[in-house]
């Protein structure tokens, strides 16, 4: 490997993505779980749900703020680091990038409202409503920029003329058929995410002995949430899944170390590969890579040896692919059996190993976005823009990537580290029990 | 109007709002660093923290705006300035990310760090220092294209008088703007001690920022004679405006009245030496290797974004409204009576 600018912007790009993908997975999906709690609060006049609305969106706040400011990092790089790239993509894709910023603009604007005005309206409804353009905000923000990475994947929409792209129909780019698979993966995924995410803070609040309604209110929404928001994950999962056999088989092709094409392929789960591309120590379930690919166990599915192999994607996404999946499936059932052990009154839901498998969940559905995000940008290698353009064309030949590399590392760690610390310090400096009683005394 | 003189008036209209909006934030973090040290922070940090914490991610939103905008209606400009960029460029967006998420941690989280807020407060001189090399760059002769490559001459922009005028020009500019709108909005508080600290600033920063003003056009002339000629020439009204403007507004601000009206003034003083220099600059975005009429994208996606644009303004004009009436005319917010 050499360490070219090449290489170096994509290792920068990579670590920008990497780290603003956490904020900006929880700034798709923590308005949703806010807006649900305050409307619970305000219907069943709820102080605890109220409570949890204000403590999750003051949390929010800092989030937001790294969201923010690492998403222009990321906005401002794609020109500095990929500027040919963005040169013929910004002729056939900017619209969706124009229209993200409006996005981003109108969630802005109502955030500020929202986190300022909570005791400022007579009718407590009017202060939800405010929720309505912040969850529209950062979700259209989340599909825009989504379907520009969907064009990466699909690209159409325009015909490329000695280099120059012509007959150009911006609708056509945006929604290209990458578009609504992907969409609603990344939507559900959000949610789901930020959800557990949620959920894992109060179990971890529960084992530390904070017993009280509060705390064991929030579990049960957030675990409930988890559920629903997992299923769509698995279905959206499932269409991802097929979609990439119709449209873009050398990507589940590499994610399923498939390489022959043929009907009744296995589902290979790990394992390893040696150099003959002989497969080892996997688990083997017989035809679910059909089954997968098309609802039927003999659906023919395209291997890996159709296509150049120069134009392979390399296959270690196998094990980022696995690992997404098995989180999925581990958060899924953790949920299920919380809810089941509610339901049925004789055993207690609240105990010590279900607790720390939710707390678990949190962190490892973060971890299931990074694997996911991984396979989608490394699955489409070598291409930026599948068919037209490499990622080696499409680089900066500027000198100093190196340097602002190491710049950026620098930046990402202390950010990081200081938004855990201000986050800790916040909740503990005013526990909700205190709180509690000093916004609701009658309680 | 042809659609390329549309798409770069609406973009520099919204650097021009940016420059308005950023600069009342930046200078904001300045003075309330300055506050804490002097240990006037008890009459001047709170009323700017009532300002600042509703709006300073719609701030960062113009900015945003601005640069994805250019890059969809002027892809060539990611090309030239995506490269010439890349370092002063990733300066300023981790001056940004500094700014923004220190901002948030002093505010909602750990209260009163004093090094937070001075990282609040530095950052808000450097980051307009760092964008403006941008505006400077435009100007030509940092930028030399050799077999296809784009190579960025460093050493040639830091020994450039011209370069350091408009970095001199910034800071002044982003303090003076800061003061004019902080003392009106203390005016509106009722806030008499605030004011009276933020008019002393207005007014120590008044005079630089036409010393620094005249400063770029003198280096100008030096650095780009094209530009100046067409700036003095053509477009000498809108500058003999600005400066007309800029009188008013600091004379009302010596009178102690109409601070409202003064900073309509402030504003306008910046929208005529803005666009002045903007139009001068025309028909280059880049001097002189991108002109207006040839790096326009393709006319489908100019339309559509267009279009998009006049949808977005039908969504963006009300809120912005409301937000603005609920934190910049509620006389009882601006006096700290509402949470």
């Amino acid at each position: 490997m050499e360490l070219d600018s090449v290489m170096l912007s994509r290792m920068l790009t990579s670590m920008t993505l990497a780290f603003h993908i956490i904020f900006a997975t929880i700034g798709v999906g923590v308005p949703i779980m806010i807006s649900i709690a305050e409307f619970i609060g305000i219907k069943r006049n709820d102080p605890y749900y109220l409570l949890l609305a204000r403590r999750w969106a003051r949390g929010f706040t800092i989030t937001v703020a790294v969201g923010v400011v690492t998403g222009t990092a990321i906005g401002l790089q794609l020109s500095l680091l990929w500027p040919s790239f963005m040169e013929v993509a910004g002729q056939v894709i900017a619209l969706p990038l124009f229209m993200e910023t409006f996005a981003f603009f109108f969630e802005a604007i109502f955030l500020g409202i929202y986190l300022y005005t909570w005791d400022r309206f007579k009718n407590r409804m009017t202060h939800w409503l405010l929720t309505i353009p912040v969850m529209i905000g950062s979700s259209a923000s989340a599909l825009f920029i989504t379907t520009v990475n969907s064009f990466m994947n699909t690209p159409q929409g325009f015909d490329l003329e000695g280099g120059k792209a012509v007959n150009i129909d911006p609708i056509a780019a945006m929604f290209n058929p990458a578009t609504p698979s992907k969409v609603f993966h990344v939507l559900t995924t959000s949610y789901m995410t930020a959800a557990a995410v949620l959920a894992a803070i109060a179990a971890f609040a529960i084992i530390r002995g904070k017993r009280s309604e509060y705390e064991r209110k929030a579990l049960r929404l957030t675990m409930i949430c988890t559920f629903i928001f997992s299923i769509l994950t698995a279905v959206a999962g499932d269409v991802s899944a097929k979609f990439l056999a119709e449209v873009q088989p050398e990507k589940l092709a590499a994610a399923e170390w498939h390489f022959e094409t043929e009907e009744g392929a296995d589902l290979i789960l790990f394992g390893t590969l040696d150099e003959n591309n002989e497969i080892k120590y996997e688990i083997r379930l017989p035809k679910f890579l059909s089954f997968l690919a098309g609802n039927s166990f003999d659906t023919k599915v395209i291997g890996l040896n159709e296509f150049p192999e120069d134009e392979r994607p390399p296959l270690w996404v196998h094990y980022m692919f696995d690992l997404m999946v098995s989180i999925g499936f581990f958060v899924l059932a953790v949920s299920g059996i919380y809810i089941l052990l509610d339901k049925i009154k004789r055993f207690n839901q609240l105990n010590k190993p279900l607790l720390w498998m939710i707390v678990a969940s949190g962190p490892l559905a973060m971890l299931a976005i990074e694997f996911g995000w991984i396979y989608a940008e490394v699955g489409r290698q070598p291409w930026i823009l599948r068919g037209y353009m490499k990622v080696s064309e499409a680089a900066t030949t500027g000198d100093g990537v190196g340097l602002t590399f190491i710049l950026f590392a620098l930046l990402y760690l202390v950010l990081g580290v200081i938004c855990v610390f201000v986050l800790i310090r916040m909740f503990k400096n005013t526990p909700a029990e205190a709180e509690l009683e000093q916004r609701f005394p009658n309680l | 109007m042809n659609l390329e003189l549309l798409g770069i008036t609406v973009l520099w209209t919204f650097l021009y709002g940016y420059l308005i909006v950023a600069s009342i934030d930046f200078g904001a973090g300045f003075f309330a660093y300055y506050g804490k040290i002097t240990k006037k922070d008890h009459l001047i940090n709170d009323l700017i923290s009532r300002y600042l914490s509703p709006v300073w991610e719609v701030t960062n939103v113009f900015f945003v705006f601005f640069f994805v905008g250019i890059v969809g209606f002027f892809p060539s400009t990611a090309y030239y300035f995506g490269t010439a960029l890349l370092i002063p460029g990733s300066i300023a967006i981790i001056l940004l990310a500094i700014r923004g998420s220190f901002y948030a941690f002093n505010n909602y989280g750990s209260r009163n760090s004093t090094v937070y807020l001075f990282l609040y407060g530095a950052t808000g001189l450097l980051i307009p220092a760092s964008l403006s090399t941008a505006l400077t760059i435009s100007e030509g002769g940092f930028l030399k294209v050799e077999n296809d490559k784009v190579v960025f001459l460093a050493k040639e922009l830091f020994a450039s008088p011209y370069s350091w005028s408009v970095v001199a020009l910034s800071i002044v500019s982003v303090l003076f703007i800061s003061a004019a709108f902080l003392t009106y909005y203390a005016d509106r508080a009722n806030d008499r001690g605030a004011r009276a600290i933020l008019r002393k600033f207005a007014l120590l920063w008044s005079p630089p920022t036409i010393i620094a003003s005249l400063l770029v056009f003198v280096s100008l002339r030096e650095h780009n004679p094209v530009h100046f000629n067409k700036a003095v020439s053509e477009y000498w009204w809108m500058f003999a405006l600005s400066l007309i403007c800029f009188m008013i507004a600091s004379y009302l601000i010596y009178l102690k009245r109409n601070f409202g009206t003064a900073f309509i003034f402030v504003m306008l003083q910046f929208f005529f030496a803005f666009f002045g220099y903007g139009a001068s600059h025309l028909p280059y975005i880049l001097y002189p290797h991108v002109v207006l009429h040839e790096s326009v994208t393709n006319e489908t996606m100019a339309v559509a974004l267009v279009i998009v644009f006049v949808l977005g303004l039908l969504l963006l004009v009300p809120s912005l409204y409301l937000l603005m009436k609920l934190f910049l005319f509620d006389a009882d917010y601006v006096k700290g009576k509402k949470q």
